[in-house]
């Protein structure tokens, strides 16, 4: 424990509990949660918070806690899918990319600007608009919209390693591409590509939250944090622990893996 | 005389990752008189730039300094409040670094960067630095001194970059310089140089000084008294005469040992006639290749050389003149844009996409720095399974076992083959690096500056072990390096290039003795030999002006030539004359001329007493 916290600080360390916090609570939430988050628990809306109903009740009677606790299930999970799909496209095409020929690099990059140079809200709604809105729709879009980012790193830091002189003797023995990338190239990548992979979790996070927020994120019966606060949004005036308690889940989520992944950064 | 600054007892730590302390010098006395100049001397990882520091109270991140007192004059400054030693730093105490390349702000003037403590201190009027700085400049020997202080750093030339340091250093007129490996990172024909630089405004000026140095030979012309550190402790003190001609300590000894390479040591070549490469013609360089077939920057010219079986190429050079790209072109890494080259019977193509995996198997390069060369992510042992698999289709127990019989013969326990590579020292990677290109089994072997990134005592060692190989298993290599003293140690023929040409090409025995190339000479009488006086007696080394020609078939020394003839060394392109001593060289004098120029500035046996114009050597 004491070296774990001289290698993360004390910053690191708040943001390692924050992020264990949420994935424990998106993988047992659902089974502790008091009630079944559809459940109507009082006829009573907006209700503050009590011992009987933690974080009160939400616009239609139902419990808050439940819901934040089913919901962090979506926003914890998708985020984590379609961070780990951007991270790997990414990274792979970036890693082809460094190897290739200087045409292929060359397309591969352009593709990848013009992709980066599309705001990814307008892109996400768009393409929301043309295919509707469903989990694997969602993932999809969050992945693509994410891959230009990573590549543009991963090719950077494979560019990099590529002048290094033990790929130079690598070369010089006359291995191939697919060789050099992945044995050469690769495990020398991995670890700054963790960190941007925990950097890219907290952007997909707040892109979906704020999609669902748009209405245009996961659906009901279904709940993500960002959907959570936005059909509370008329508790605000009341001041409703409802609208606070998923706007403050999703803030502690992405500040603790922040905090986390920076003091992983500066540690080395 | 008082002394100028006195350490009594320094201990520095350094916490390391699992919170352990671990001390990094300790029991560190010494004072320095005033007006007298202090060697620290010690391989890497001695200690001698953490004491040179902790001279300013200033400690690496990670490292303090523990116990101990350093009293300027009579302040002690472990007693001093951070502003004061601030306030001190600069004034008093000035640093020149080994780097000035990394040292220098590449976006800003020189002269603002050198004036820049004065301003800190407010000691002076910008007006009257600016004089001062360009009085410096001209006691340092530098060329233009009014206007040199306008240029950027990527203007001028490293050893002038080196010289305009000290001039940073010198400017708030500071009673202590620290010089820390000022000339490590320069040629040898710019070290010559900035040490006379160096050793003018010292002696002129009065200055009081340190000289962190691993070259017994540097330090011998510049200090007054050694100190020699191993391993983070003073093994033995005391005035330069004693230490270099008395040592009494045997780490000194062994130190004294590596700087004199014994030049027997190679097993005279077979009488095999029969040559393993031989270049034709070579050209290469780097960016386009033009319509005329030349590549846009052109680096490489008409090279020739041959390399007979189971012997050893020396090729030398000073930084840019070609060297590491030849290796880079015999190896197909950089293709060349003509010439030929030939591996026994067969002609190799220029690029090495096109090479056969056997061809490619027989001629391997060891780079020069170790560090880059290993893969930190992967084990000692992967490193060296990967050739075995790679040409020799070896299965795993197959290759456990060879790798365990190369690691012996690089002379490593085969318990490192687990451990990653990122574990090892300079030594134990360069030898890693080495037993890789061996377990491909090549005929030939180029190695660009194995020994350059290492201590004399490791790079001895080294050295040995690249003659006990070609002894043992009849392997040829092409040895690169800019140490002349290296070559003559290991190498059965030497080629010379300069700017990319071949100026001279001889056995090891012709470079012992004149006639050599005019740059040859030069190479050879700037290494600095390990006696006091040596800097005083080369004063007739000096940079000659640039003669008014260009066109690229002269001789490509002509601007640095001290011999050259006016009206035909910048009129005609360089005959090749074979002298009668067996060397051959691209030169407008005859060999009797040569011989005859060069005879005075012979090389004298080494280690002789010290002379009697030594004083204050």
């Amino acid at each position: 424990m004491k070296s774990l916290y001289r290698y993360l600080g004390i910053t690191g360390l708040a943001g390692l509990a924050l992020t264990l916090f949420w994935v424990l609570v998106s993988f047992v939430g659902p089974l502790i949660a008091p009630y079944s988050p559809g459940e109507i628990v009082n006829y009573d809306v907006f209700l503050p918070m009590s011992w009987e109903h933690l974080l009160g009740t939400d616009y239609l009677g139902r419990s808050v806690l439940s819901r934040v606790m089913d919901g962090a299930r979506f926003t914890v999970g998708l985020a984590f899918a379609a961070a780990l799909l951007a991270s790997l496209l990414g990274t792979g095409l970036g890693l082809f990319s460094a190897v290739s020929g200087k045409a292929l690099d060359e397309s591969i990059s352009r593709v990848m600007d013009a992709l980066l140079s599309i705001p990814n809200k307008i892109f996400a709604l768009v393409m929301i608009a043309a295919l509707g809105s469903s989990i694997p729709i969602l993932l999809l879009i969050t992945a693509i919209t994410y891959t230009p980012g990573v590549f543009r790193i991963a090719r950077s830091l494979a560019v990099n390693i590529n002048q290094m002189d033990y790929i130079q003797v690598a070369r010089a023995r006359g291995e191939g591409r697919i060789y050099l990338a992945s044995v050469e190239v690769l495990p020398n990548m991995i670890h700054p590509m963790l960190t941007d992979f925990g950097l890219r979790f907290v952007y997909v996070v707040l892109l979906l939250s704020s999609l669902s927020f748009l209405g245009l994120g996961v659906q009901p019966p279904n709940a993500d944090l960002g959907s959570l606060v936005r059909e509370n949004m008329s508790g605000l005036w009341e001041g409703a622990p409802a609208i606070m308690a998923p706007a403050a889940a999703i803030i502690s989520l992405t500040i603790g893996v922040n905090l986390f992944i920076d003091s992983l950064r500066s540690s080395r | 005389m008082s002394d100028l600054i006195r350490v009594e007892n320094l201990r520095i730590v350094a916490r390391g990752d699992d919170d352990q302390e671990k001390t990094i010098v300790k029991n560190i006395e010494f004072s320095i008189p005033r007006g007298e100049v202090l060697a620290l001397i010690g391989e890497s990882g001695s200690g001698k730039t953490t004491i040179a520091l902790a001279l300013m109270r200033y400690a690496r991140r990670g490292c303090h300094i523990d116990e101990g007192s350093i009293f300027l004059d009579d302040t002690d400054l472990m007693s001093l409040s951070q502003p004061a030693l601030r306030s001190l730093r600069g004034r008093r105490i000035s640093y020149v670094a080994q780097s000035a390349a990394s040292s220098f702000n590449p976006s800003m003037r020189i002269m603002n960067q050198i004036l820049e403590s004065t301003q800190i201190h407010y000691s002076m009027s910008r007006k009257a630095a600016e004089a001062k700085a360009v009085d410096l400049f001209r006691v340092l020997a530098l060329p233009n001194p009014e206007t040199i202080g306008s240029r950027y750093p990527h203007q001028v030339s490293g050893g002038q970059l080196q010289r305009l340091m000290a001039a940073m250093a010198m400017i708030t007129d500071p009673e202590l310089i620290i010089f820390d490996e000022p000339t490590t990172a320069l040629d040898v024909t710019t070290q010559i140089d900035v040490l006379r630089a160096f050793k003018q405004v010292v002696q002129e000026r009065g200055i009081t000084a340190v000289y962190v140095s691993h070259d017994l030979a540097v330090v011998a012309q510049m200090a007054d008294q050694v100190v020699v550190l191993n391993n983070g402790e003073i093994c033995e003190m005391g005035r330069t005469a004693q230490i270099i001609n008395a040592p009494s300590d045997d780490y000194t000894k062994q130190l004294m040992a590596a700087a004199h390479p014994v030049l027997t040591g190679v097993a005279e070549t077979n009488e095999n006639d029969e040559s393993l490469l031989s270049v034709k013609g070579l050209a290469a360089g780097y960016g386009k290749i033009r319509r005329d077939g030349r590549p846009a920057i052109p680096i490489l010219q008409d090279i020739n050389l041959s390399i007979k079986h189971g012997s050893t190429l020396g090729v030398i050079g000073e930084s840019g003149s070609g060297k590491s790209t030849l290796a880079l072109a015999i190896a197909g890494l950089l293709p060349s844009s003509a010439g030929i080259v030939k591996l026994a019977d067969e002609v190799l193509p220029n690029r090495m996409e096109l090479r056969s995996r056997d061809q490619l198997k027989r001629v391997q390069v060891v780079f020069q720095n170790a560090d880059t060369a290993l893969n930190p992510a992967h084990s000692v042992g992967r490193i060296l399974a990967r050739p075995l698999a790679f040409y020799h289709g070896m299965t795993k127990d197959a290759s456990d076992k060879r790798v365990r019989e190369l690691l012996d013969l690089v002379h490593l326990p085969p318990s490192i083959a687990d451990q990653p590579c990122t574990r090892l020292s300079g030594g134990q990677k360069q030898r890693v690096n080495l037993a890789r290109a061996l377990a491909a089994e090549p005929d030939l072997i180029l190695c660009d500056e194995v020994t350059s990134a290492l201590d004399t005592v490791v790079a001895t060692a080294i050295l040995d072990l690249l003659k006990e190989l070609q002894r043992e298993l009849g392997i040829s290599f092409m040895f690169i390096s800019h140490d002349i003293t290296t070559l003559r140690g290991v190498c059965d023929q030497v080629i010379v290039l300069y700017a990319g040409q071949k100026v001279e090409e001889g056995s090891r025995k012709n470079f012992a003795a004149p006639p050599f190339h005019p740059y040859t000479n030069l190479l050879i009488n700037s290494v600095p030999e390990l006696e006091q006086g040596w800097l005083d007696r080369k004063k007739h080394i000096r940079q000659t002006i640039p003669a008014n020609a260009d066109g690229q078939q002269l001789c490509g020394f002509l601007d640095r030539c001290s011999v050259r003839i006016e009206g035909k060394c910048d009129k005609q392109s360089p005959p090749w004359v074979a002298l009668s001593e067996g060397s051959e060289v691209s030169c407008h004098l005859s060999g009797e001329e040569l011989k005859r120029l060069q005879q005075h500035s012979l090389q004298t046996p080494t280690l002789k007493p010290a002379s009697s114009n030594a004083e204050g050597g």
